[in-house]
């Protein structure tokens, strides 16, 4: 601490609060950013972080409490005005403008210009040199959807840092890259660091704030837990301090995989195959089981998951449900036959944003009774608040637009649409994908115990551990083909992992 | 190899010059600079309100209020200038001062009261051309020593062409129209808001500057375009322009402009004007066609490049 006196915050946010109507949703929090550190912001989902992140950067106002960079007293009231202090946000869903070159992404509205015109040429060499500090060889003149999302976050970041960010705060920059991809973030962030440059890192992966962050600041429930070097806080105290009394409850929760007694198959898939998709897969899940499905992203995993669901058709092989053959065209005939999909992509393929809870929920319910039994509000609402209780979603209300709730509550409102209809065959693709340890661990629990009832699952996910956490067989995907099927004793994460990478 | 955004842009010009060519083997006089020229000054007006609403939908929006604009400043014009006998060069800064104020309250309203373009012009749409109507229901005739010398004047061009002035003022909007899109920070908003609004935003570019310019920039558009038309026909109509809004965003679509916003080109909207002119002029020249018949082909075009725009947005997402 002595040491960190001896230096000055470069960025000092000192009592924010900031109420919501029905939440304070930041209680007196102080945060500080030193010059040159990589400091981990966390929290579970509702504990303020992008609260706190959207008021540093300029989205929203503070009720009280005060911002000052380099000991000048700020109030940036929109992004430009946070960005020009020297505030860089770079977001969890990359917030540039993929219609656009990539130099035009990296100098919008500041595009150097003669007599007012634009210099393309001029604009597009400082892009490229730019992005050499990046080890980025690109044509900048390329639109940027051309590119993949992580080298879009990359030309993000880029564009932060050449605005002269001093402060860059990244939200989640991780979520959506490799493991190789968020080895060359990291170089990066480290030299950034060594020019000087503060960084706020906001991430679900707890692993990677070990690898990256000097320090670190808890929030929970608005209220700042406390700010701790990195060493002080080992990976358990760190839970310990994001989920409070709830640890108990996570860490209890060690069971061992429970050993499938032999019954009988609901769902059969022989040599599947749809074109540049699924490669002649066959699988089977058992009433009552849970079985999971790893791989990398493109390996072929969302692909079955659609495949199952009547989204994309099979070219050739079979489905069977309870021993008989079915054909799913749409989704509407794999819901007639009792399966239920929660998408990857909770937010353009699950929720239904300006709907409310309860009109969320009752979708798939509706959807099956069809047009001309219409569930009536008020039965909507019964339903609606039984999930919200069971499941704990956090909402004054059955009212409230789902686009306002956080991702783990969105993603317990799409659980409930679907096990609303009493699925048999349930099929999760990426059901934890960035989601706090809270709901995280709340999902797992409900895995298990909607196969303790009886109910089968099928889940695609990309980590291992929660794989290995729930479930009684893990099919192995690469190249759109499955490559293993392990279970019982061979089950561990290290096994899924060396078939994933084939040695 | 040409870069896949220039794709549409190019079958409309080979379209252009293979109607041309065709046109030039079939009839006598179809092949000749004087064509091109009248297609210029036959679709000045038409050329002048695409311009502008190829602004709106590469900011993704759609502006159908236009064909009413340009009626409602010919009738002011003509009025103003006929039965009040106010100088035309007062009344022209007049009307386009009406007519840049009429689209920045659109703008506003579309930006401050998150309404739908669609709607909000739409409203626009009526309210313009009830207002012109009321203002005068018969056509008006001008008479002004102004609007004949502007008819006589012109550039001489070799091969005996004739390059009215009209013409000229048209190619200098075009030129100031292009600068703005393709060179100016303004234009690079209007595709960053066409792409993703909220993205834009949060980059820092001004958006209710940047949306209410763009109505108002289609809406002055307009009025110069009603100036225009004024100069064509010595007269200013409550009538004229029903539909123009429709013509116009034809000729943008045609032109490779994505209706959904963020991707598109000036030049491409002169193509789809032109394009939609020569079939036209070739309908004319054919003689024994009913004129709708270049409707039809407008249709069936339109139908082609939507198509076509799709299958090249899907393989650029592939690829």
């Amino acid at each position: 601490m002595q040491q960190e006196q001896s230096e000055k915050a470069l960025f000092e946010l000192s009592n924010i609060s900031k109420q919501f109507p029905g939440v304070k949703a930041l209680d007196a929090v102080n945060f500080r950013l030193f010059p040159g550190e990589v400091h981990a912001l966390l929290g579970e989902n509702g504990a303020g972080k992008s609260t706190l992140v959207k008021i540093m950067t300029g989205v929203l106002p503070k009720d009280s409490g005060s911002i000052q960079l380099q000991q000048q007293e700020i109030s940036p009231s929109n992004t430009a005005e946070a960005q020009k202090l020297g505030i860089a946000p770079v977001y969890q869903e990359v917030n540039l403008l993929p219609n656009l070159s990539v130099a035009h992404n990296l100098f919008l509205g500041r595009e150097p210009t003669r007599f007012g015109c634009i210099r393309w040429q001029q604009m597009a060499e400082d892009a490229r040199q730019l992005l050499k500090r990046f080890k980025l060889n690109i044509d900048v003149t390329e639109s940027l959807s051309h590119y993949s999302v992580a080298i879009q976050q990359l030309v993000a970041i880029a564009r932060g840092v050449a605005m002269n960010a001093k402060v860059l705060v990244l939200d989640e920059p991780t979520a959506s890259l490799d493991s190789s991809e968020v080895d060359t973030l990291f170089d990066i962030l480290r030299q950034l660091k060594s020019e000087g440059i503060a960084i706020l890192f906001i991430t679900h992966f707890l692993e990677q704030v070990y690898q990256i962050s000097d320090r670190i600041t808890v929030l929970r429930s608005g209220k700042l837990i406390g700010e701790y070097p990195i060493t002080d806080l080992p990976r358990g105290k760190l839970i310990e301090a994001m989920l409070g009394q709830e640890l108990q409850q996570v860490t209890g929760e060690q069971t061992e995989a429970t050993e499938p007694a032999k019954r009988e198959p609901l769902l059969t898939v022989s040599n599947a195959t749809v074109p540049h998709s699924v490669d002649d897969v066959s699988l089977t899940v058992n009433k009552g089981e849970a079985v999971g499905m790893a791989g990398l992203l493109g390996s072929g995993r969302t692909e079955v998951c659609r495949a199952l669901f009547g989204i994309d058709t099979l070219k050739s092989g079979e489905i069977k449900i309870r021993q008989q053959p079915v054909t799913l065209n749409q989704p509407a005939d794999a819901m007639q036959q009792g399966i239920a999909l929660c998408p990857e992509d909770r937010k353009t393929d699950g929720i239904i944003g300006p709907l409310s809870i309860r009109e969320n929920i009752a979708l798939a319910l509706q959807v099956q009774a069809g047009w001309w039994r219409y569930i009536s509000p008020e039965k909507q609402r019964t339903l609606a608040n039984q999930y919200i209780e069971s499941f704990h979603i956090a909402t004054p209300d059955s009212e409230k637009p789902i686009e306002e709730l956080s991702g783990g509550n969105q993603q317990k409102v799409i659980l409930a649409r679907w096990l609303a209809i009493s699925p048999q065959l349930l099929i999760l693709d990426e059901p934890t994908r960035g989601i706090d340890i809270g709901a995280h661990a709340e999902i797992i629990k409900l895995i298990k115990s909607l196969c303790d009832e009886g109910m089968s699952l099928l889940v695609a996910s990309s980590e291992l551990e929660e794989l290995v956490a729930f479930a009684n067989r893990v099919v192995v995907m690469r190249d759109h083909r499955k490559v293993a099927e392990l279970q019982g004793a061979e089950l561990s994460s290290q096994s899924i992992m060396h078939s994933i990478a084939e040695v | 190899m040409i870069a896949r955004r220039f794709v549409p842009l190019l079958a409309t010009f080979s379209l252009l010059v293979v109607m041309f060519i065709i046109g030039g083997f079939q009839f006598e006089g179809f092949a000749s600079f004087q064509v091109v020229t009248n297609l210029l000054t036959d679709n000045a007006f038409l050329l002048v309100v695409a311009l502008g609403m190829t602004l709106v939908i590469l900011s993704g929006g759609i502006d159908l209020s236009v064909g009413a604009v340009v009626a409602l400043s010919g009738v002011l014009c003509a009025v103003l200038i006929s039965e009040y006998q106010w100088p035309p060069l007062l009344v022209f800064p007049l009307v386009l001062v009406i007519g840049t104020l009429f689209g920045t309250l659109m703008g506003s309203l579309i930006y401050f009261y998150k309404l739908q373009p669609f709607i909000v012009t739409l409203a626009g749409m009526f309210f313009a051309r009830g207002l012109a109507t009321t203002i005068s229901e018969e056509s008006v005739g001008i008479e002004h020593p102004l609007y004949y010398a502007v008819a006589d004047s012109g550039i001489a061009l070799p091969g005996n062409a004739w390059l009215p002035s009209y013409a000229i003022i048209v190619l200098a909007v075009l030129a100031g129209l292009f600068l703005l899109t393709h060179y100016s920070r303004f234009g690079g908003y209007v595709y960053a808001i066409g792409g993703n609004s909220q993205s834009a935003a949060l980059m820092g570019v001004p958006i209710a500057r940047s949306t209410i310019g763009i109505y108002a920039m289609s809406s002055f558009l307009a009025a110069f375009a009603g100036i225009l038309y004024t100069f064509y026909t010595f007269s200013g109509y409550a009538l004229t322009g029903i539909g123009m809004e429709l013509d116009a965003i034809a000729a943008v679509v045609i032109g490779g402009t994505l209706l959904t916003g963020g991707s598109g080109y000036i030049l491409g909207t002169l193509l789809g004007v032109m394009l939609m002119g020569i079939i036209h002029t070739y309908i004319i020249f054919e003689g024994s066609l009913n004129s709708w018949w270049a409707r039809i082909a407008i249709g069936l075009l339109l139908f082609v490049f939507i198509a076509l725009q799709k299958v090249l947005n899907r393989s650029s997402q592939r690829g």
